[in-house]
């Protein structure tokens, strides 16, 4: 059995707030410059290029990646060989956030939905947790813009609408996007489950990093069929027309009722941000 | 392409000269708000009521920042999504708003009401918010400071980059990219 201190958690995800919002991952740097020697429209090009300037700043100067610091989404894996002393787990991760957003000058972004009114901190946070074995406490956070959220959707096809109905739906929900999820797009991808199974691992599938290949080969087909039929349809870097509208498509799968063909698109923006800590 | 350097306030003059496409490099003084400060003004002007700024001439950015660090102007500010602005952009562009920078499409009304009345809309890189607060070089809130990151805020800006999306012309930046690059 292994303990972590409620405040070890606090100090950890507040940390890995910050880190999120200043630090883009390698994986998003190397394919912003990989698709800027792709892409074929200057404009085009010149995103990439600021967009890799951006990053050097932000992570320079600690100033947000973007103004748009996210919901904060964190993903838990607990150990079932671990213990919280001190305190509880959701309460420690929202103690982080309000601690990093305060500390990294970071928005504070959440509010009533109908009042408007802001909680002032960031929280509550989202937080999925699952119960794994062993004694290691694994916490990542994907703070998740609101433009590209917006642009997301979850769908209940027919069974008979098959892999075609999917395919098209994902390539459509990115063609009505435009430019709102400030391309380029990741595209994540769930498919199967129940409604909500699919949402999850749609969002799930935007943690893989990006150049990855899926392990499994028929997922891995559509991924690469997606990524060019997205990418054929011109809206280029912030929608400015040319070659790169998604760095990567990122698909899910899982079993579902005989009845259903449920679909979820969960569209991330290029400030593609993620860290993790693990106890 | 050569950036145009254009300074506000915008006349017509400068909004005729200028096309889809066209990159701009923004100095001079901005104002920004987003949904809940568009609301507010809209209501303002449907009770006839004066407005806490003068819009003549004037051009809003539509951006929330992050708090600034000590001794920084502004924290990050890149655009945020303009469709919500849709709703009320018309009215402001009849109050004589000249110019909006945000991200992603507009609406048929906003876009007629550039046409008719003379405005621009442009696009600013959305997710390099750090990278355009460099050109930030003040910021203070003038209007609404309870909404917070939703407060209005006039900004000095210098060599601010954008690219025009909507022209007085009926001309779109978003469809003629598609065009020109889908297959
Ligand atoms: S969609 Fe992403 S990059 Fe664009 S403003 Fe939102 S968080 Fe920032």
């Amino acid at each position: 059995m292994k303990t972590v201190k409620y405040s070890d958690i606090v100090e950890g995800v507040k940390k890995i707030c910050m880190d999120a919002n200043f630090d883009l991952g390698d994986d998003v740097l190397e394919s912003f410059k990989k698709s800027r020697d792709i892409e074929e429209s200057q404009a085009g090009k010149d995103i990439f290029d600021q967009l890799l300037a951006n990053a050097v700043i932000a992570k320079k100067e600690k100033i947000a990646l973007c103004q748009d610091t996210g919901f904060s989404v964190f993903f838990v894996e607990l150990g079932d060989d671990v213990k919280i002393s001190g305190g509880n787990l959701i309460e420690a991760i929202n103690d982080g956030v309000r601690a990093g957003y305060s500390e990294g000058y970071l928005r504070k972004s959440i509010c009533h939905p109908f009042t408007r009114k802001n909680t002032g901190d960031n929280t509550p946070a989202i937080i999925h947790v699952d119960l794994v074995k062993g004694d290691s406490l694994k916490i990542t956070i994907a703070p998740k813009g609101g433009g590209s959220e917006n642009m997301s959707r979850v769908t209940m096809l027919l069974p008979s609408d098959g892999i075609d109905g999917v395919k098209d739906y994902v390539v459509n929900r990115v063609r009505e996007s435009g430019a709102n999820p400030c391309p380029p797009i990741i595209v994540g991808v769930g498919i199967g489950g129940t409604f909500e199974k699919a949402a999850m691992i749609a969002k799930k599938a935007l943690l893989r990093p990006i150049g990855s290949i899926n392990p499994n080969p028929e997922l891995a087909v559509l991924e690469e069929d997606l990524l060019k039929r997205i990418n054929n349809l011109g809206i280029g870097p912030q929608g400015f027309g040319g070659r790169i509208t998604a760095l990567a498509v990122h698909v899910e799968m899982h079993p579902c009722h005989i009845a259903s063909l449920p679909l979820a698109v969960n569209i991330n923006c290029h400030s593609s941000r993620h860290k993790e800590i693990i106890f | 392409m050569a950036e145009i350097k254009i300074t506000t306030p915008l006349t017509d003059e400068v909004v005729m000269k200028l096309k889809s496409g066209d990159k701009v490099l923004i100095t001079g003084i901005i104002y920004t708000g987003r949904d809940s400060a568009h609301k507010r003004l809209s209501d303002l002007i449907d009770k006839g009521e004066k407005l806490p700024v003068d819009l003549n001439g004037q051009i809003i950015y539509f951006v929330g920042p992050t708090p600034a660090r000590p001794g920084m102007a502004v924290g990050s500010a890149g655009p945020t999504t303009s469709e919500r602005m849709d709703a009320y952009s018309p009215k402001l562009i009849k109050m004589g708003l000249k110019g909006m920078i945000g991200k992603g499409g507009r609406s048929k009304q906003v876009i007629d009401a550039m046409i008719e009345h003379k405005a621009l809309y442009m696009a600013a890189t959305g997710g390099a918010g750090a990278l355009i607060s460099k050109c930030i070089k003040s910021s203070e809130v003038v209007a609404y400071e309870d909404l917070g990151p939703e407060a209005i805020r006039k900004m000095e800006v210098v060599d601010f980059p954008a690219i025009i999306i909507n022209d007085a012309f009926g001309n779109d930046l978003y469809m003629e990219g598609v065009k020109k690059y889908s297959r």
